[in-house]
């Protein structure tokens, strides 16, 4: 869920920065076991899902051309 | 530019030269149809072309960092909603915003291991800076009139020291070795009775180095005198602690930790109190120390971004490692005669400041134009004069001007070290066979000793 609403940052270090910072903290956690620290990490990852969502919206309303690396692929 | 055609249309019309005896008119002919000929001839590899579009690569982190997303979204909602002025004691828009200014206070203090009383918020770095050099010595004038500082602290810094020898205060510029770390027997000779203060920077902005905080907060405290640190580029990238350090004064910049810009604020040690005249005068805000209304949603936005910047330190920094070593390596892997400016250990990884001998640093940055870069720190990007702090640490003249600071930072990828790498290579090595000194170092003379007439 996280991972497909970073994809849609529009700014590209913003978005690589967002799914690589995602995946890394799934990682970290994987092997968290007691309920109340994955609960806590689950509120944290809610949080930062509305963070995201909102400011894909806002990146949205003020994009700028693309940087030279995204336009190279 | 002019540079570029002196050294190509010479090659050119060398050959030109044995097909005909009019060279002269040939030589005007040529450079007239200049760009042309040259890429009819000439190697595809001397081309300048631009074949990339699109917006250039962010490398100037050091200069000012992109906002987090995350800290935009800490302010918004008192840039929309919540306006009232902190300092409004009789209305809930007041309250509100006081609410929030204390908890961005709350934020900044913990990530320096300080007591939220000890924040005072400025518009920047360079105001705290401003009121810690010249707030304290003004203060203790009366009884001590020297203050301690270096060769490489940031503009704002030497300025005020200026500033203060005008009015008849004495400084001590200590110099810095090689490797831009100062020696700490040169700090210790330098303080007398009459030292008021210490103003000493914790990450430089131009070479990346960092200074033995502990160690010089250490000798400050054993013999009484106050001890400024500028941290603007180092807070949030290192681990910093005020009582552990022994820093009675700190400068903070939110622009340079994803923060707004327009916000920074100083630390001042309550026990023993550091006591600073202020320099703005008006309502007594921030205990009198700094005037004028706090503005909210910057302040907001500071914390949040001091309250991000130590969840992810070590993320961060484990980052800024692995991208600088990555990026190291691929140019010490292709380029000879690379100097890399400042000690190599004692730095923060993310602001690499490189040499490259036998390139001009303008013609560099030219041809790097899909790349944001900089010789050096932004204030003095507009000139053309060797940094101050390449000259302090002993840079050769040449060396100097031929240095570039690649910034990275928590939204660089390593498809752009890749890409900001390759570049690098390539125009280095243009720019190198164009140049005659590159073709005489190949054949071993070397450039020191040759005596160059009419100068």
């Amino acid at each position: 869920m996280l991972l497909r609403e970073s994809e849609k940052f529009p700014n590209y270090n913003f978005r690589s920065y967002a799914l690589r910072r995602v995946r890394d903290a799934f990682k970290d956690s994987k092997n968290l076991s007691d309920a109340k620290s994955i609960k806590k990490e689950y509120e944290f990852a809610k949080e930062n899902l509305a963070i995201i969502r909102r400011q894909v919206l806002i990146g949205d309303m003020y994009k700028t051309e693309k940087l030279v690396i995204e336009n190279m692929r | 530019m002019f540079r570029f055609t002196k050294n190509t249309i010479p090659l050119l019309s060398k050959t030109l030269i044995k097909w005909t005896s009019q060279a002269q008119d040939k030589r005007v002919l040529i450079l007239f149809q200049g760009p042309r000929l040259f890429s009819d001839a000439v190697d595809d590899k001397y081309s300048l072309k631009h074949e990339e579009i699109g917006r250039p690569l962010y490398f100037d982190v050091q200069a000012t960092s992109p906002m987090d997303p995350r800290v935009l979204d800490a302010m918004l909602p008192y840039l929309v909603s919540y306006h009232g002025n902190p300092h409004s004691r009789t209305h809930a828009y007041g309250w509100e915003s006081e609410a929030a200014v204390e908890k961005a206070r709350e934020q900044v203090a913990h990530l320096i291991g300080a007591d939220p009383k000890e924040i005072i918020f400025t518009s920047g770095a360079t105001e705290s800076n401003n009121i810690s050099v010249k707030g304290v010595a003004r203060f203790y004038g009366p009884r001590k009139k020297h203050v301690v500082t270096t060769q490489i602290e940031h503009k704002c810094v030497l300025d005020s020291c200026r500033a203060l020898e005008g009015e008849g205060y004495k400084i001590t510029y200590l110099p810095v070795q090689q490797n831009g770390i100062i020696r700490l027997e040169d700090l210790e000779k330098a303080l007398t009775p009459e030292t008021s203060l210490v103003s000493i920077m914790t990450v430089n902005n131009e070479i990346g180095v960092r200074q033995p905080i502990e160690e010089i907060g250490k000798i400050c405290k054993s013999k009484k005198v106050f001890f400024h640190t500028d941290a603007a580029q180092a807070l949030g990238k290192i681990p910093l602690d005020v009582n552990k350090m022994n820093i009675d004064l700190m400068s903070i910049s939110g622009h340079k930790i994803y923060g707004p810009k327009g916000v920074g604020a100083l630390y001042i040690r309550r026990r023993p109190r550091v006591r600073v005249e202020p320099i703005q005068s008006g309502g007594g805000q921030e205990r009198g120390m700094r005037s004028g209304t706090v503005p909210t949603p910057l302040v907001v936005g500071l914390g949040a971004a001091c309250e991000l910047a130590e969840r992810e330190m070590a993320y961060d920094h484990a980052w800024m490692q692995k991208l600088s070593q990555r990026f190291i390596d691929k140019i010490y892997s292709k380029l000879t005669h690379v100097i890399r400016n400042g000690d190599a250990t004692q730095t923060y990884p993310g602001c690499i400041n490189l040499s490259f001998a036998y390139v001009e640093g303008e013609s560099l940055l030219m041809a790097l134009k899909d790349i944001a870069l900089s010789s050096g720190s932004a204030c003095t990007s507009a000139s053309l004069e060797p940094s101050y702090v390449l000259r302090a640490i002993g840079a050769d003249e040449d060396l100097a001007h031929s240095s570039i600071r690649f910034g990275l930072g928590r939204f660089t990828t390593v498809d752009e070290v890749d890409y900001t790498a390759e570049k690098t290579i390539r125009h280095v090595e243009r720019l190198r066979e164009m140049s005659p000194l590159w073709e005489m170092v190949q054949e071993g003379i070397d450039i020191k000793t040759i005596q160059w007439s009419q100068h």
